[in-house]
């Protein structure tokens, strides 16, 4: 496929040149914001403000993440998250797996009709103010289930899952399974669920993000600050420039303080964003594999 | 034994069906019940833009106005430079978002080195994984007048200093470019896959008849891929006007609210905020039907002209 660079005409050559350049463009272009937010948050707090940092930390210090780590707030709200993120990735899983597993049976007689109610979903809502007085009416508002209940099920996801159970797991099966007995109820625990693996990683890490990420049903929501989850907390911080300043007790002067309260913003980017991208690499390839899963149906 | 279940259940065939039927039925209840209560029932509150809503008199009680509330939202001076607002900037955004991710997915394929687009690959998908708010956050940090590292270098090549955030004539622009460095690499993917679809023969063939890169991209992968950009591109249109609340919120501030004001922050403010359902909700309406339109006309645009299309 590839032809050798050597043997390429000169306009080849050039336009091979180019496109490098344009690639490498790209990468340091997306890659320098990422590496000054990491350097900026272990460098000390003058070198910070006043633009030493370009590209690697100068005097490295942890003064920053120990501000974090002392910040209630901060705290209170990670801790929040992750139990949305944990509880609402896994009822995102169970409603999606209910959903996508009938429809994707051709012995569910009304399947198509049941499949396009969903779909509509996803090109026409009632928008926010409605959904917003179904949610008052059913008393969640300012309660942690606000934050799991209406995102329960993305209709997007369903049907990657759903094309998923009709392309790879083969037709056969259910037919052999229905001879022996077996009930479509059985059939989901024994044989959709065990072979359905590689799709659930991905909605898994799909969801997962989307939780964790989220912030705008907790202020619709939430009214609570013991329930807020940590992008609202960080709202507060990095946006509203709101800090409790009695955090940063070991500072004295003024311009000190400016400097820890900039410092303290880039460690608490870093906090925030650490539990995604650590986990990133590894499953890379399965995001790549959804992304591609879900095209088919295109 | 299993003779004998054989026999039992092979002539009622119907009634197994049947069973078997109901048992989806059970299975998808949930989900239903989820998509009734939470999409269908809201689309039913609707209704709220046609009346007088007060939560006293409910859902029901409520005095009919009719029209009245578009009629306000379509005629006011500032609703009309929301509507503007909020079509300047999908439109922006759709100009510059949807065709890089094509030029790069098309740059990516060039590349004969795997280490190398692996590489370019991991980095560009990164900052999709980043939340809005922090990514807001970082340009917020890394734009600011005095300390933000942008300024910082600017000023080392000497010029002066940019209030990013309060000039509302950077917003736009903050927003759209902003957004295609958290996801050219994520909307790359669907093409870089499309790509690796495009048959070895066709471009042998090509080689063959002495086309350059170039040309081999232009007539023979652009080609290939094209059925993949149309659905993006009708998707896509159909979100000109439903442009995320939840970034551009967190971009506002007094100073470009005058440029930064799109339709679902004005339905956040008047309607959650301000406790005005009934308005808010006719604007939120107003929105949904402008981009339900468009995605049906586009679709259908795209089947005559393309015999490509959603449905």
């Amino acid at each position: 496929m590839k032809h050798k660079f050597k043997n390429s005409s000169t306009g080849d050559k050039l336009f091979v040149i180019l496109v490098y350049v344009f690639l490498i463009a790209v990468f340091l272009i997306i890659l320098y914001p990422l590496i000054y937010i990491v350097s900026a948050s272990f460098s000390d707090s003058q070198a910070v403000i006043s633009g030493q940092v370009k590209l690697l930390p100068v005097d490295v210090t942890l003064k920053g993440y120990k501000a974090v780590f002392k910040n209630h707030k901060i705290i209170t709200g990670f801790g929040n998250s992750i139990f949305y993120m944990v509880v609402g990735t896994i009822l995102n899983l169970i409603m999606t797996v209910l959903c996508a597993y009938p429809l994707s049976r051709k012995e569910f007689v009304h399947r198509n009709k049941i499949a396009a109610l969903f779909v509509f979903t996803m090109y026409f809502s009632g928008g926010m103010v409605p959904t917003y007085m179904v949610v008052s009416n059913l008393n969640l508002i300012n309660s942690r289930w606000a934050m799991i209940i209406p995102s329960a099920m993305s209709t997007y996801n369903m049907i990657i899952a759903r094309t998923y159970m009709v392309n790879s797991i083969p037709d056969e099966l259910y037919e052999a399974a229905q001879m022996d007995g077996c009930t479509p109820f059985k059939y989901l625990i024994r044989v959709i669920v065990p072979l359905s693996k590689p799709i659930l990683a991905v909605l898994t890490l799909y969801y997962g993000v989307s939780r964790w990420n989220s912030y705008f049903d907790a202020m619709l929501y939430l009214n609570d600050q013991s329930k807020q989850p940590l992008t609202i907390v960080l709202k507060e911080i990095l946006i509203q420039n709101q800090i409790d300043y009695t955090m940063l007790t070991d500072v004295g002067a003024a311009a000190e303080l400016q400097g820890m309260t900039e410092l303290l913003k880039y460690s608490t980017i870093v906090v925030a964003s650490v539990p995604v991208l650590i986990i990133y690499p590894f499953v890379q390839k399965y995001f790549v594999k959804g992304v591609m899963i879900g095209a088919v149906k295109g | 034994m299993k003779k004998d279940k054989i026999k039992v259940y092979t002539p009622n065939k119907k009634n197994k069906i049947k069973s078997a039927n109901w048992q989806f039925w059970v299975i998808i209840a949930l989900p239903l019940i989820y998509a009734i209560v939470f999409a269908y029932i809201p689309m039913a509150g609707i209704l709220m833009a046609f009346e007088d809503y007060s939560p006293r008199k409910g859902f029901f009680g409520s005095d009919w106005v009719g029209l009245k509330y578009f009629k306000q939202f379509l005629t006011t001076k500032s609703s009309m430079n929301i509507i503007k607002n909020t079509f300047i900037l999908g439109a922006y955004n759709l100009l510059v978002n949807f065709p890089i991710p094509i030029i790069l997915a098309v740059a990516l394929n060039e590349v004969g080195s795997q280490k190398f687009k692996k590489s370019v690959q991991m980095v560009t998908y990164a900052p999709y994984f980043i939340s809005i708010v922090v990514l807001v956050g970082m340009m917020m940090q890394m734009m600011d007048q005095r300390t933000g590292i942008i300024n910082v270098l600017l000023s080392s090549i000497g010029i002066d200093p940019i209030n990013f955030f309060g000039n509302p004539k950077i917003f736009r622009h903050l927003y759209v470019w902003s957004n295609l460095w958290q996801q050219a690499g994520y909307s790359a993917i669907i093409y870089i896959a499309a790509l690796a679809g495009v048959s070895p023969e066709l471009k042998e063939a090509a080689v063959m008849d002495g086309a350059s890169r170039l040309k081999r991209i232009i007539h023979v992968d652009i080609p290939c891929i094209l059925p993949t950009i149309i659905i993006m591109l009708i998707l896509q249109c159909g979100n000109i006007v439903n442009i995320g609340f939840d970034k551009v919120y967190l971009m506002q501030n007094s100073l470009n609210a005058d440029v930064s004001e799109v339709i679902s922050t004005y339905v956040y403010k008047v309607g959650i905020v301000s406790g005005n359902f009934g308005f808010s909700t006719a604007a939120g309406l107003f929105q949904s039907l402008v981009s339900f339109v468009l995605l049906v006309i586009v679709n259908q645009v795209s089947k005559k002209v393309a015999e490509t299309s959603l449905w």
